[in-house]
C-alpha cells in the first residue's frame, strides 16, 4: 500500500488529467481551439500510478494518446497546452504537436505517432542506462493495438536478450482504433505474451489504483535492480473513442455506459474519503488547484505567439543545410 | 606521408576502432557484429567486441529493434553505429529511420538530436539479385533530417565514416559490396591517423573545362577510367565525387557546370527518380540559360536487380554508357 502522500498525489494527477481532457474537449467543441485530440478520459488511473512510481530522472516513451502520461511524468501544463496549440512556447516550440511531445527536463524523451514504435526506442534508452549504470528505468506506454505490430515483438525479444531496464506498459483500452480486442487478438491477455519472450508479464485492473500501482512498482523495481524487462498490461477503457468526434459506432452503448458508470476517478476519490486518506474538503481543494493550473495553462497557451517562420529551417539538421 | 595500402574493409574497421577509442559514447550493434558471432558478416567489426566489451554487441535478426535501439540510445546521448547488413533491409527499419531518427530533432524543437550512423552494404555486380543489391540512396535523399554518404576510395571511406559517426545528425554510410568484398576491391592509400573527410563537401577528382561529370561511390572509379581515356583525346572532363550524396554540395556542382556548361550525372541506382534527377534538376534551375546542352543522366534500367550475370551486367550502368553520355553532351 502506497503511503498517504503518494495516494493523494495520485489523485492530484488524476483530477488534473481528467480536467485537462475535459477542457480540451469543451474548447474544441466550442470552436475555440482546433486539433485532432486523442482523449484519455477513462485512462487517468494507470497514468497517475505510473507517475508516482517512476523517478523524475527515469525515461518515458509514450504515444499519440499520451497526454495523461506526459502530465503524470511532470510536463508543465503551460508548455503542454502551448504545444497542443502549436505555439512557440510549447515543449517543442510548436513543431511537434500533441502526437510528438518531448520534454527532456521531465524525462518525456519521445512521443510517437506511430502505433507500437516506442517499444523499440525504449530499448535504446534503457541500453544507455545499462551502459552508464545510472540506475534509470525506461517506461514505454502503448495501447492494445500496438501489440499486433512487429516492433512490439522485436522489442520484447531484444529487451530480454540484453536484459534491459525497461518496463513495457500496455494500456489495454479494448480498442485498436475502431477494432475490438477480441477481433484481432487470439490470446485472452497481452500480459501472458511476455512468456513467449521469457520475461515476466502481468495483467491487472488498470482502473484500480492500488492494483496497478502495486504492479508497476514491482515492474519498476525489477527493472531497476538489474533483473531485466517487465510487461504490465493495465486493463482500462477510453470513454470518448479513438479521437474526439469519433462516432463510436463500433462499440455498444451499454458497454460504454457501464464503463462510464464505473468511472475510476470518482471511484478512487470516494475510496480516499472512505479510508480516511483525504477529506472531501481536501479533495475539493485539489480539484480547484488543478482547475487553476489549467486556467493558467490555457491563458498562457492562448496568449503565446506562433512560431517564427524561420523555425521551418531550424532543427532539421544540426547546422542549417540548403533547403 | 604514408603509402601503406588499405582496403575498404580495413578503412571502415579503422574508422570504427578509432571512434570507439576516442569517444566512450560510441557504441555499435547489429547482426553478428560481436566476435563470438563472427565479428560481422563481412568481418568489418572483427576484434572490436573483444576489445570494447559491452559497447559492441550482436543483435537478433531484428532490424526494427536495431534501428529503434539506435534511436533511443542516440536520444539518450550516445553515438550508436549500427549495421544493417544490406541496404534492402532498411525497408524493415524504415519507420524507425524515417519517422523517428530523421525527424526527432525537429519534432522535439531541437531537444533530441539523433546522432546515429547506419552502416549498410549494397551494390549490384555480385549476382545477389533483387533483394540484396539495390542502391536506395534516393529513398533517404527525399527525407529531411538525414544524410547519405558513400566513398569511392578507402581513405575517403575512413574519413567519411568517422565524420558520420561524429556528426550530430543521422547518417547512412553505404559500403559498396563490390568495393568492399569483390574483385574490384583494390586497396588504396591509407590515410594518416585522425583523417576526416567533411560531410557535405564534394571532391573534385579531375579538373576539366569541357564537361562536368557528377558521380559517387563505385561509379567514380568507372568514370575515372573514362575521363582519363578521353583526356588523351583532348577532352577535358571535370569529375566530381559527391561523397555526401544528400544533402549534396550544390555549390561545387554549380560552380563547375557554370564553367563547363555541360553535365552528366552518373550513379548505379535506377535512373528513374534517382539522385541524378535531383542533381540535374538543380543544375537546370540555376543554370538553364547557360547550358550548352541539357544535363544527361546515367543510371540503371528501371528493373529489379537481375540474377543472371548477363542480365546484371546489362542492368548496371558502366563505362561505355558513361562515355556515350559524355560524348552526347559534348557533341
Amino acid at each position: 500500500m502506497p503511503d498517504r502522500p503518494t495516494l493523494r498525489r495520485m489523485y492530484e494527477l488524476m483530477t488534473t488529467i481528467k480536467q485537462c481532457d475535459e477542457r480540451f474537449r469543451s474548447m474544441i467543441a466550442a470552436g475555440e481551439i482546433g486539433f485532432l485530440h486523442f482523449p484519455v478520459r477513462g485512462q487517468e488511473v494507470v497514468a497517475a500510478a505510473l507517475g508516482v512510481t517512476l523517478r523524475h530522472d527515469d525515461y518515458l516513451v509514450t504515444n499519440y494518446r499520451g497526454m495523461h502520461d506526459s502530465i503524470a511524468k511532470g510536463v508543465s501544463l503551460g508548455e503542454l497546452w502551448a504545444e497542443y496549440l502549436g505555439k512557440a512556447t510549447g515543449t517543442c516550440k510548436g513543431k511537434g504537436g500533441p502526437m510528438h511531445i518531448t520534454d527532456r527536463k521531465s524525462g518525456v524523451m519521445v512521443t510517437t505517432g506511430v502505433v507500437g514504435s516506442g517499444t523499440v526506442i525504449a530499448n535504446g534508452l534503457a541500453y544507455a542506462s545499462q551502459l552508464r549504470q545510472d540506475g534509470r528505468v525506461t517506461a514505454v506506454t502503448f495501447g492494445d493495438g500496438a501489440t499486433s505490430i512487429g516492433a512490439f515483438h522485436e522489442a520484447l525479444n531484444l529487451a530480454k536478450t540484453w536484459n534491459l531496464p525497461v518496463v513495457f506498459l500496455c494500456q489495454n483500452n479494448l480498442y485498436a482504433e475502431k477494432t475490438a480486442y477480441s477481433k484481432f487478438q487470439t490470446t485472452p491477455t497481452i500480459g501472458e505474451r511476455a512468456s513467449a519472450y521469457g520475461l515476466p508479464g502481468v495483467t491487472v485492473d488498470g482502473n484500480d489504483a492500488l492494483a496497478i500501482h502495486d504492479a508497476l512498482q514491482t515492474a519498476v523495481e525489477h527493472a531497476r535492480s538489474g533483473r531485466g524487462p517487465y510487461l504490465v498490461e493495465a486493463m482500462t477503457y477510453r470513454f470518448f473513442g479513438h479521437y474526439f468526434g469519433d462516432p463510436m459506432t463500433y462499440q455498444s452503448a451499454t458497454e460504454r455506459e457501464a464503463a462510464i458508470a464505473a468511472d475510476p476517478v470518482p471511484r478512487y476519490r470516494q475510496w480516499l474519503i472512505q479510508l480516511g486518506h483525504a477529506t472531501e474538503g481536501e479533495l475539493v481543494a485539489m480539484d480547484d488547484a488543478a482547475k487553476l493550473l489549467i486556467d493558467d495553462a490555457v491563458e498562457f497557451a492562448l496568449n503565446s505567439p506562433d512560431p517564427d517562420l524561420a523555425e521551418l529551417d531550424l532543427d532539421v539538421y544540426a547546422a542549417e543545410v540548403a533547403a | 606521408m604514408t603509402t601503406r595500402p588499405m582496403t575498404f574493409v580495413q578503412a571502415s574497421a579503422a574508422a570504427l576502432e578509432e571512434a570507439l577509442a576516442i569517444d566512450p559514447t560510441v557504441v555499435m550493434f547489429g547482426e553478428d557484429m560481436a566476435d563470438d558471432t563472427g565479428g560481422g558478416v563481412f568481418g568489418v567489426s572483427a576484434g572490436l567486441s573483444t576489445k570494447y566489451g559491452d559497447r559492441v554487441r550482436s543483435t537478433p535478426i531484428s532490424e526494427q529493434a536495431i534501428m529503434g535501439a539506435a534511436v533511443g540510445a542516440a536520444v539518450a546521448g550516445l553515438r550508436p553505429v549500427v549495421e544493417i547488413m544490406l541496404m534492402n533491409f532498411m525497408g524493415i527499419a524504415m519507420d524507425q529511420f524515417v519517422n523517428h531518427a530523421s525527424k526527432l530533432r525537429f519534432m522535439s524543437g531541437g531537444q533530441t538530436p539523433v546522432p546515429l550512423t547506419v552502416r549498410t552494404a549494397t551494390g549490384a555486380g555480385f549476382q545477389q539479385a533483387a533483394q540484396h543489391s539495390d542502391m536506395l540512396e534516393a529513398w533517404f535523399g527525399h527525407v529531411a533530417g538525414c544524410k547519405v554518404v558513400t566513398a569511392s576510395n578507402p581513405a575517403d571511406a575512413k574519413g567519411l565514416l568517422l565524420s558520420c559517426i561524429f556528426d550530430d545528425d543521422p547518417c547512412i554510410f553505404i559500403e559498396n559490396t563490390l568495393l568492399y568484398f569483390g574483385p574490384g576491391a583494390v586497396p588504396g592509400e591509407a590515410p594518416p591517423p585522425g583523417h576526416r573527410v567533411p560531410l557535405g563537401k564534394a571532391n573534385v577528382v579531375r579538373e576539366g573545362s569541357d564537361v562536368t561529370v557528377v558521380s559517387y561511390g563505385r561509379q567514380v572509379i568507372d568514370a575515372i577510367t573514362v575521363v582519363d581515356r578521353l583526356a588523351e583525346e583532348g577532352l577535358s572532363v571535370e569529375l566530381i565525387d559527391l561523397r555526401t550524396i544528400m544533402p549534396f554540395d550544390e555549390r561545387t556542382v554549380l560552380e563547375s557546370v557554370a564553367k563547363t556548361k555541360r553535365a552528366v550525372v552518373v550513379h548505379e541506382a535506377v535512373k528513374r527518380c534517382g539522385v541524378g534527377a535531383e542533381v540535374s534538376s538543380r543544375i537546370h534551375e540555376e543554370l538553364f540559360g547557360e547550358l550548352a546542352k541539357p544535363v544527361l543522366r546515367v543510371g540503371a534500367r528501371t528493373s529489379p536487380v537481375p540474377y543472371s550475370a548477363v542480365l546484371e551486367q546489362a542492368y548496371l550502368p558502366q563505362a561505355p554508357q558513361i562515355e556515350a553520355a559524355i560524348r552526347a553532351v559534348t557533341a
